[in-house]
C-alpha cells in the first residue's frame, strides 16, 4: 500500500521521469502530466490521486491557472505548488487560492515527501471528518 | 564612448553661433531702433523749440534795443521842443542865449546834442551855437528842411551836409509873429551809434540802422559779412507786410512824430511785437544769417540786429554735436553689450543643451541596466529548469547507489542519468553563452549590425517567455536587407523593449507577436505587431514620457519607451505607434541606412 497517491505536473518532461522514479522508490503512487489540461484529465480518471505537486510556470495553461481549476472541481485535493526564484510570487498568490504548500525547485526529496505525507494526512482527515458529519447526520436522521 | 570630446558643451557648433547672432539680432534691434527713434524725435522738437527760442530771445532783445532807441529819439526831440515852448521864438534868436541853452543841454545830456540853430521859414538860419560857422546858413536848398518845415517834428536821415560830417538832425517847429520857425539840434553821430551798436550778442551778432534808401544810418558794420544793399532793402518790404498783417490800419503815413503827442509818455504803437519780424538771410559769400528787424521812426528806419546763424545756434549745434557723439559711441556699446548678452544666452543654452544629452545618456545607461536586469532574471528562470532536473538525476544516482548498480536494470539506469546531467548541464552552458553574448555586446561602439539575425537573438532571448504565455512569434524578415551600422546594444534594448512590452501585453491572454523587417526608400523599418489588447488613445501621447507606466509599481520603470525612443531619435530615425483598442498595437522603427551596400543577411 503505498503512502499516498500523487500526480506530478511539470513541463520538464525529463524532470518529471526522474521524479517519478525518485518517488515511487519513496513508495508513493505516481501518475504525471506535462500540462495543465493533461492534468486534469488525469484527476478526473484517478479520483485517488491524494496530493497533486504542480509547477506554477508553464506553458499555455500555467500552474496558477491549474490550480484554480483543480480546486474547483477537486476541492479536497490538496496542491504542492513548485516554483523557481522568479515566480516565488505567484507560488504565494497560488497560497492564497488554496495551495497546501510550496516548495521551491530544485528541491530536497526527503522534505518534498514529508509534504506530500502531510497533505495526504491533511486530506484523509478533511475526508474523515466529512464522512463524520455525514454519518452524524444520517444517524441524528434515524433517531 | 568618446567622452573626451563630449565633456563639455561646444559652443562653437554653427547652430548655436547662428543662434547667438540671431539673438544678439533681435536685442540690437529691440534696443537702437527704439533709441534712434526717440533721440530722433527729440533732437527735432529741441531743434524747433531752440529755433523758437533764438528766435524769440533775439526778437525780446531788439524790440527793447528798438524801445531805447526810440525813446532816445523822442526825448532829444522833446529836449528841444521844451526849450522852443519855455522860451519862445524871441530869446532863441540871440546866439548866446542859444549858446547857454545849448550848454545846458549838453551838460546835461552828456553832448549828445552838437548844435542849436533857429531857422526862419524861408530857410534861413537865425541863430546858431556851435561848433560850426554856420551862421547865417541857408536851408532853404537842403531836402530836411523842404520836408521839416510842413510838419511839428522831424528827424532826419544821417547825412553829410554843410559840414561834410556824418549827422543827423532833429527839428521841431512853432509859429510866432505869423511865421513859421524851426528849431533845430545836431545829435551827435558817435553818442547815437554807441547807442545802437549797444546791441552786441555772441561772437557775430551786431545791430544798426538803415534808412529806406538802403543807407547806414550808424555805422556799417565793419570787416563783417553782410548782405547786399538790395538784399537789405527787401526787408523793408519785408518789414511792411509784416506789419500790416499785424496792424492793419497802420500805413507809413501814419507819421508818428508829425502828431502832437511825440512828448507824451512813451507809447510803442507798433504792439510789444507787431513790427519786429525775423528772417534768415544768405549772403553772398554763403554765410546764413539771422536778421531780426524792427521799424524805427515812423518806419523811415529799420533797426537791424544780424547774427551769423552759425553764432546764433551755436550752443543748439554743440547739444547736437554731443547727441550724435552720445549715439556713436551707444550703438558700438549696444552692438558689443548685445553680442555679449547673446553670448552668454547661448552658452547657458548649450549647457543645458548638454546637461540633457547627459541626462538622456544616463537614461539610456539606466535602461540598459534595468534590461539587462530583466534579461537575467528571464535566464536565472530559464537555468532553474536544467538545474532541477540536474539535482534530481543526482539525487535519483544516490537512490540507486544506495541499492547498489551491481544489477544490469540498476547500471543502466545510472548511465541514462549520467547522459541526462550532461543533456542538462549543456543546456544550462547554452543559456549562459546567449547571457554572455548578449553581455558581450553591452557596448555603446557603432558596428556593423545585420538586423534579421538581431531580430531572431532577441527572439531566442525571449523565447521562454513567450512559450509560457502562450504566445505565437511570426517573422517576416525580408532578404537581402542591407548591413547598417549601429551600437548593437542600443538596437538590443529597442528590439527588447518593445517586444518585451508585447509579451506583457499579452501575458495572460497569449496571442500573435508578429516581426516584420523590410526596406523602405533610405530606411529600415521593422515592425513589431501584438494582438494585445492595445493603448488607450489617452495613453499614446504620452507613450515615450520617461517614468510613464500602466505596470503596477515594481513592475516597469516607465523608462523602456522613453530609451527606444531616444535611442532611435539618437540614430536619425523615428517610432510610430499604430494602435487599436481591443484589437492590438504595431510598433514601427524607422532607421536611416546609411551604408547602401546590399549584404544578404544569414549566418
Amino acid at each position: 500500500m503505498a503512502l499516498a497517491t500523487i500526480l506530478l505536473v511539470d513541463d520538464e518532461i525529463p524532470f518529471v521521469e526522474t521524479m517519478t522514479k525518485r518517488l515511487v522508490k519513496r513508495e508513493l503512487e505516481v501518475i504525471s502530466a506535462f500540462d495543465g489540461p493533461s492534468a486534469l484529465a488525469a484527476l478526473r480518471q484517478n479520483p485517488r490521486v491524494e496530493v497533486v505537486i504542480l509547477d506554477v510556470k508553464m506553458p499555455g495553461m500555467d500552474g496558477i491557472e491549474t490550480l484554480a481549476e483543480i480546486k474547483k472541481h477537486h476541492p479536497l485535493v490538496e496542491v504542492i505548488m513548485l516554483t523557481g526564484h522568479a515566480t516565488v510570487e505567484s507560488a504565494i498568490e497560488g497560497m492564497k487560492k488554496g495551495a497546501f504548500d510550496y516548495l521551491m525547485k530544485p528541491c530536497d526529496i526527503e522534505m518534498l515527501v514529508a509534504k506530500v505525507t502531510e497533505a495526504a494526512q491533511r486530506k484523509r482527515r478533511q475526508e474523515e471528518k466529512i464522512i463524520e458529519a455525514q454519518m452524524r447526520e444520517i444517524t441524528s436522521r434515524r433517531t | 564612448m568618446d567622452t573626451e570630446k563630449t565633456l563639455r558643451p561646444d559652443i562653437h557648433h554653427p547652430e548655436y553661433a547662428r543662434l547667438r547672432f540671431r539673438i544678439a539680432l533681435t536685442v540690437i534691434l529691440v534696443a537702437i531702433v527704439p533709441m534712434v527713434l526717440v533721440s530722433g524725435i527729440i533732437l527735432y522738437q529741441f531743434d524747433r523749440f531752440s529755433n523758437q527760442m533764438v528766435h524769440a530771445h533775439l526778437g525780446e532783445l531788439v524790440l527793447k534795443h528798438r524801445q531805447n532807441i526810440d525813446f532816445f529819439l523822442r526825448q532829444r526831440l522833446s529836449d528841444i521842443s521844451h526849450l522852443f515852448r519855455s522860451f519862445g521864438v524871441e530869446p532863441l534868436r540871440d546866439p548866446a542865449f542859444l549858446q547857454q541853452r545849448l550848454q545846458v543841454l549838453q551838460e546835461e545830456y552828456s553832448y549828445v546834442f552838437v548844435d542849436l540853430g533857429l531857422i526862419d521859414d524861408q530857410g534861413r538860419q537865425v541863430a546858431y551855437a556851435g561848433p560850426y560857422e554856420l551862421q547865417r546858413a541857408d536851408y532853404s536848398g537842403a531836402d530836411w528842411f523842404r520836408t521839416a518845415i510842413h510838419r511839428q517834428a522831424f528827424i532826419s536821415d544821417v547825412f553829410l551836409g554843410l559840414r561834410g560830417h556824418p549827422h543827423f538832425i532833429v527839428a521841431v517847429k512853432r509859429s510866432w509873429e505869423g511865421r513859421e520857425w524851426l528849431l533845430r539840434a545836431t545829435i551827435d553821430f558817435v553818442a547815437f551809434n554807441s547807442l545802437v551798436e549797444n546791441l552786441a550778442i555772441g561772437k557775430t551778432g551786431m545791430a544798426f540802422i538803415l534808412n529806406r534808401k538802403g543807407e547806414f544810418q550808424t555805422r556799417a558794420p565793419v570787416g563783417a559779412p553782410k548782405l547786399t544793399k538790395q538784399q537789405y532793402l527787401n526787408l523793408f518790404k519785408k518789414g511792411e507786410d509784416t506789419l500790416r498783417r499785424v496792424s492793419p490800419g497802420l500805413t507809413t503815413s501814419d507819421l508818428l512824430y508829425e502828431g502832437h503827442g511825440f512828448a507824451d509818455e512813451y507809447l510803442d504803437r507798433y504792439g510789444p511785437f507787431g513790427s519786429m519780424f525775423t528772417v534768415e538771410k544768405i549772403s553772398e559769400g554763403g554765410t546764413r544769417f539771422i536778421i531780426v528787424a524792427a521799424f524805427l521812426k515812423d518806419n523811415q528806419w529799420l533797426l537791424i540786429f544780424q547774427q551769423e546763424m552759425a553764432d546764433a545756434f551755436a550752443q543748439l549745434k554743440q547739444t547736437q554735436l554731443v547727441t550724435a557723439l552720445v549715439a556713436l559711441f551707444a550703438v558700438p556699446a549696444v552692438v558689443a553689450l548685445a553680442f555679449l548678452v547673446a553670448g552668454r544666452v547661448v552658452r547657458r543654452i548649450a549647457r543645458l543643451d548638454f546637461e540633457k544629452e547627459l541626462m538622456n545618456r544616463q537614461v539610456i545607461e539606466t535602461g540598459k541596466l534595468a534590461t539587462i536586469g530583466e534579461l537575467a532574471a528571464g535566464i536565472a528562470h530559464e537555468i532553474n529548469n536544467p538545474v532541477a532536473i540536474m539535482v534530481e538525476e543526482a539525487g535519483w544516482m544516490q537512490d540507486l547507489m544506495s541499492d547498489g548498480i551491481q544489477t544490469e536494470e540498476n547500471r543502466l539506469e545510472f548511465e541514462r542519468a549520467l547522459r541526462q546531467i550532461q543533456t542538462q548541464g549543456r543546456r544550462c552552458k547554452e543559456i549562459t553563452h546567449k547571457l554572455l553574448s548578449f553581455a558581450r555586446k553591452t557596448e555603446g561602439r557603432v558596428q556593423e549590425v545585420r538586423i534579421n539575425s538581431l531580430v531572431q537573438e532577441v527572439l531566442e532571448l525571449l523565447s521562454q517567455r513567450t512559450r509560457f504565455a502562450n504566445i505565437e512569434v511570426k517573422t517576416e524578415l525580408a532578404e537581402n536587407l542591407p548591413v547598417f551600422e549601429a551600437s548593437l546594444t542600443e538596437m538590443q534594448q529597442v528590439l527588447m523593449n518593445i517586444l518585451q512590452n508585447a509579451v506583457d501585453a499579452m501575458e495572460r491572454t497569449g496571442g500573435t507577436i508578429t516581426v516584420s523587417t523590410r526596406r523602405e526608400g533610405g530606411h529600415l523599418r521593422i515592425s513589431i505587431t501584438d494582438t494585445g489588447p492595445g493603448i488607450p488613445a489617452g495613453n499614446l501621447a504620452r507613450l515615450f514620457d520617461p517614468f510613464f507606466t500602466t505596470k503596477p509599481v515594481g513592475k516597469g520603470t516607465g523608462l523602456g519607451l522613453s530609451i527606444c525612443y531616444g535611442i532611435v531619435h539618437k540614430m536619425g530615425g523615428r517610432i510610430e505607434v499604430e494602435s487599436q483598442v481591443g484589437k492590438g498595437t504595431t510598433f514601427h522603427v524607422l532607421l536611416p541606412m546609411k551604408k547602401t551596400t546590399a549584404e544578404t543577411q544569414g549566418e
